[in-house]
């Protein structure tokens, strides 16, 4: 085996040293009745270059970017990842260490943390941020129980058909334990109707979850809502678009209190669905009820400017069964991944590849409702994505007809909206030339 | 060659008019943004980001890593963690672009490639698990446990049972009892014997048919194998409660023994830890469970189902029809990026391979113990799985040190070793938990026992004050948490 380095003399001596005469010797704590008496059936062991010829032959199975333009979004964007990300992030004083226990071998990971939190807050416009989650998704469900703990509301959140299905999948797995309640206000017409919203609001609600720019790329009529909520004594929640505070005002600008995203965009691969990262950060107030690993700043004995893990008392190595949350780590080399990417963007860079994303969206709704079969299913405005009907309710037909054309051309809405089943969903970023979103525009069918 | 001069914030490196992007011209006819877009939705300036070239972030992020002690530059023997060398060919090969550019919706079809490695992956950890259903999804080993327990609850409703009570012994590591109660649980602690297993009286008090779970982590966190297991196991089945075994140590068990043999329903894995990670300085993780065939309708959607053509081909698919399933725990499909790597560092073993990673981690650490146990008490004996707990607390009494364990460790890193887990498991006092795994070389564990040794001969003062060598001294902790400074600001 390569990673090991004892031979059988250094074996035998390190038995010696410790009276043994094997190494079955040192497992007489494990009954016989409970040991495995042959054994494991797995494949046999592979060099590698077998390895190596193996991986490849199986990556080579999938169709990947290069066979085909992805105008798939969903939550999980083909976004551009520059060099920087990759060249750092693989340096391996990064990537083999651990959460910064000991703070004085670790300053550079701490660093990178703090740096990540001011990143967050300065894009968010928020007070606090942690230091990450696992991903949109549970970012959002941690959203809601911190909604839950600071308005001490344990039975009612709400939140609109337009929020990711499958962040409302989550919410709702979490709360069947909790007997609490997800209200999902219908969008009919792609996003929120403010009198809707109005219809639901109680001081039972704990909070409220709008995602802007939402699941179908529209946005949200996010002015003013946070002061309806805040009358009712709920917390906004908002699940953003990391990209579209490019040019989107901040959730802490419109009043939120806690926002998450999926931090995917931010120079990480899409790599089927993870490992990505989940944002959070919230208002100052609520510091001590938010979840996951956060780096403070500090001086040593020396009186130097230092970091490390703060407030620790929220945790669960601290506070067992009263923690905030069971999260242990956080997703370091992923948050060093958006922080060099947000660092290499730069506010002009971010507002630059927004408005490439949102230009070049429009222009493929405006190329596909030129073709008689496709209608803009909403008239809402939009961010990156949107919303294509097929009037002849032919969804697979139309997308396995464009695959077939070189593009991956939207995800069918079907599965989780049986309304929606004649529409999908199209999401174009800066990384789609005119060339391909004609392309696209072309290999839909008739 | 570190650079010891301490790193400025990127914020104090950001100057107006600096930048390292350069994007493509807009290539199609644009349009006013107002014109697009309502103005009440658009900001006026673009986010306050530092402003920085592309040589400066360069510079910056590389200095700031040699600031880490990592697996690759340090021995780093941190107990429960398993920071086992992380093979440069699963980096490589996670990297495929065949992995990373694929999008999580993309249809079944075009990814048959990446199916197949999962589906495999899957049948894996049953085999090494002893349990045959494996959801892939859960991220991290604290969301693998969570997911079990949300599985158990679900389990015991659909069989019209109310038990709200989990029982955890007093070893256990934090997460559990904190995944307990988010899955809506009551939590109660178990205690350990003086030889660090589970007290079976205590057990049997605090046991019964209000009990839906019993948490058991075995090795233990002492490094202890618990031998009565099968027999908690009984007394739990016996009550209609489930086993959840925490799959923390299974770096110590590969091949030996099996979770699913011994009386576990449930398990979780950590493949960063077992599968060789790596750990990403705090992540990204996951936690894979596997459970018997009776929990596996519960599992979470979507799990990858293989079905065998009349031409003999295989086709994988993404299974989301199963009635019973809790729903889902995460977005998408789960932590690929590091299923893959887990996968890689298993097919590289196999099975012989596998057994020799335990065999070697048990020896290891026994050798050290060996080693160490004529200088520092390690009170639950002189034998142990593939980690082990040492007590510092004598050096209170020789040497009047308040918290000797953190002493030892702060001075081992002037040494040139990353310091074990200290003050955890909260039953040993002082502890030191040490965990070398099976990539380290013997003449490492000498060198580590050496230091160890000199460290402990030190004066007091030489330990209070240390480390002595790193670019900070130790910070304080508790300024930092009083008056949390948690982001840069220009003002400050």
């Amino acid at each position: 085996m390569p990673y090991f380095l004892n031979n059988q003399e250094d074996q035998q001596a390190m038995l010696a040293a410790i009276g043994a005469t094997s190494i079955d010797d040192l497992l007489e704590s494990i009954p016989d009745s409970m040991r495995l008496k042959r054994p494991l059936d797995m494949r046999p062991p592979m060099s590698e270059l077998e390895l190596t010829q193996h991986m490849e032959q199986l990556a080579q199975r999938n169709a990947q970017g290069t066979k085909h333009r992805c105008f798939l979004g969903g939550g999980s964007y083909d976004h551009f990842i520059p060099s920087v990300v990759d060249a750092i992030a693989t340096r391996a004083e990064f990537y083999t260490s651990y959460t910064p226990y000991q703070p004085e071998v670790s300053q550079g990971n701490l660093q990178a943390m703090f740096e990540y939190q001011t990143l967050i807050c300065q894009l968010t416009g928020m007070d606090v941020s942690n230091a990450s989650l696992y991903d949109g998704g549970s970012a959002t469900i941690e959203a809601v129980l911190l909604s839950m703990s600071v308005t001490r509301r344990h039975r009612k959140v709400i939140t609109t058909t337009s929020l990711h299905p499958e962040y409302r999948q989550v919410i709702q797995t979490y709360l069947a334990n909790l007997d609490a309640e997800l209200v999902t206000i219908p969008t009919a017409g792609g996003r929120l109707e403010p009198s809707a919203l109005s219809a639901e609001l109680d001081d039972q609600v704990a909070c409220v979850l709008i995602q802007h720019p939402n699941f179908f790329g529209n946005l949200e009529p996010v002015d003013g809502i946070a002061e309806q909520v805040h009358q009712a004594g709920a917390l906004l929640v908002s699940v953003f678009d990391p990209i579209s505070l490019g040019i989107l005002r901040r959730p802490g600008d419109l009043g939120v209190d806690v926002a998450v995203a999926e931090g995917q965009s931010l120079g990480n691969p899409m790599q089927f669905g993870g490992p990505y990262l989940g944002i959070m950060a919230c208002r100052e107030r609520f510091v001590r009820r938010l979840p996951g690993r956060i780096a403070g700043q500090t001086v040593d004995r020396r009186g130097r400017r230092c970091w490390v893990l703060t407030l620790q008392t929220r945790e669960q190595h601290i506070r067992r069964d009263k923690a905030t949350s069971n999260i242990c780590t956080n997703q370091g080399l992923f948050a060093l991944r958006a922080a060099i990417y947000l660092s290499w963007m730069g506010p002009h860079g971010l507002q630059e590849t927004a408005t490439l994303c949102t230009q070049k969206a429009h222009y493929a709704a405006q190329r596909i409702t030129e073709r008689d079969r496709y209608n803009l299913k909403f008239a809402a405005p939009m961010f990156k994505e949107f919303v294509i009907q097929d009037k002849q309710g032919q969804v697979e037909q139309a997308l396995k007809k464009a695959h077939a054309g070189g593009c991956l051309a939207g995800i069918a809405l079907g599965r989780w909206y049986p309304e929606l089943k004649d529409c999908f969903l199209v999401a174009v970023t800066e990384k789609r030339t005119l060339e391909e979103i004609d392309q696209l525009a072309d290999c839909l069918p008739d | 060659m570190s650079n010891t001069h301490a790193a400025p914030l990127l914020f104090e490196l950001s100057k107006p008019g600096r930048r390292s992007s350069q994007l493509p011209r807009c290539d199609v006819p644009q349009i006013a943004l107002d014109q697009l877009l309502p103005a009440e939705a658009l900001a006026d300036v673009p986010p306050p980001l530092p402003e920085l070239a592309e040589p400066d972030i360069v510079r910056h992020f590389t200095n700031l890593s040699t600031m880490n002690m990592s697996v690759d530059t340090h021995f780093y023997p941190l107990g429960s963690c398993t920071m086992k060398y992380n093979p440069k060919r699963n980096e490589r090969l996670a990297s495929l672009p065949g992995w990373l550019d694929i999008h999580p919706y993309q249809p079944d079809p075009t990814i048959q490639g990446l199916l197949r490695l999962l589906y495999d992956l899957q049948a894996d950890l049953a085999e090494i698990s002893g349990l045959p259903e494996v959801t892939l999804q859960p991220a991290a080993g604290a969301h693998g446990e969570l997911t079990a327990l949300m599985v158990a609850a679900e389990y015991f409703r659909d069989l019209g049972q109310q038990r709200g009570k989990v029982l955890t012994p007093d070893t256990a590591h934090g997460t559990n009892p904190a995944s307990a109660r988010m899955a809506g649980f009551e939590t109660l602690t178990v205690r350990s014997t003086a030889t660090g297993c589970v007290d079976m009286d205590d057990l049997r008090s605090k046991l019964d048919d209000q009990t839906a779970v019993f948490m058991i982590t075995n090795p233990n966190t002492l490094g202890l194998f618990d031998s009565q297991v099968q027999e908690i196991a009984d007394l739990v089945h016996h009550q209609g409660g489930l086993i959840y075994l925490d799959g923390a140590n299974m770096n110590a068990i590969l091949g030996i023994t099996r979770p699913g043999d011994f009386g576990a329903d449930m398990m979780h894995f950590n493949p960063h830890k077992t599968f060789s990670g790596p750990h990403g300085g705090g992540g990204p993780g996951a936690g894979p469970i596997c459970v018997t065939a009776e929990l596996g309708p519960y599992l979470p959607v979507p799990i990858v189902k293989k079905q065998t053509e009349d031409t003999g081909a295989d086709i994988f698919s993404l299974d989301y029809d199963r009635p019973k399933s809790i729903g889902r725990v995460r977005s998408f499909f789960g932590n690929v990026g590091v299923l893959i790597r887990a996968y890689c560092y298993i097919r590289t073993h196999g099975a012989s391979g596998l057994l020799a990673v335990s065999q070697n981690a048990i020896l290891n650490a026994n050798y050290l113990l060996g080693r160490i146990k004529h200088f520092l008490a390690v009170p639950h004996g002189d034998r142990c799985m593939h980690e082990f707990v040492a007590s510092a607390e004598a050096l209170k009494h020789d040497k009047g040190l308040k918290q000797p364990a953190m002493d030892i460790a702060k001075r081992l890193i002037d040494l040139g070793f990353h310091p074990p887990t200290v003050y955890f498991p909260l039953t040993v006092h002082d502890a030191l938990m040490i965990e070398p795994t099976e990539t380290e070389s013997k003449e490492t564990l000498d060198a580590f026992a050496e230091a160890l040794f000199h460290v402990t001969g030190e004066s007091a003062e030489m330990l209070r004050e240390a480390p002595h060598t790193t670019v900070i001294s130790r910070p304080n902790e508790v300024l930092a948490a009083r008056h949390p400074t948690l982001k840069w600001s220009p003002d400050a």
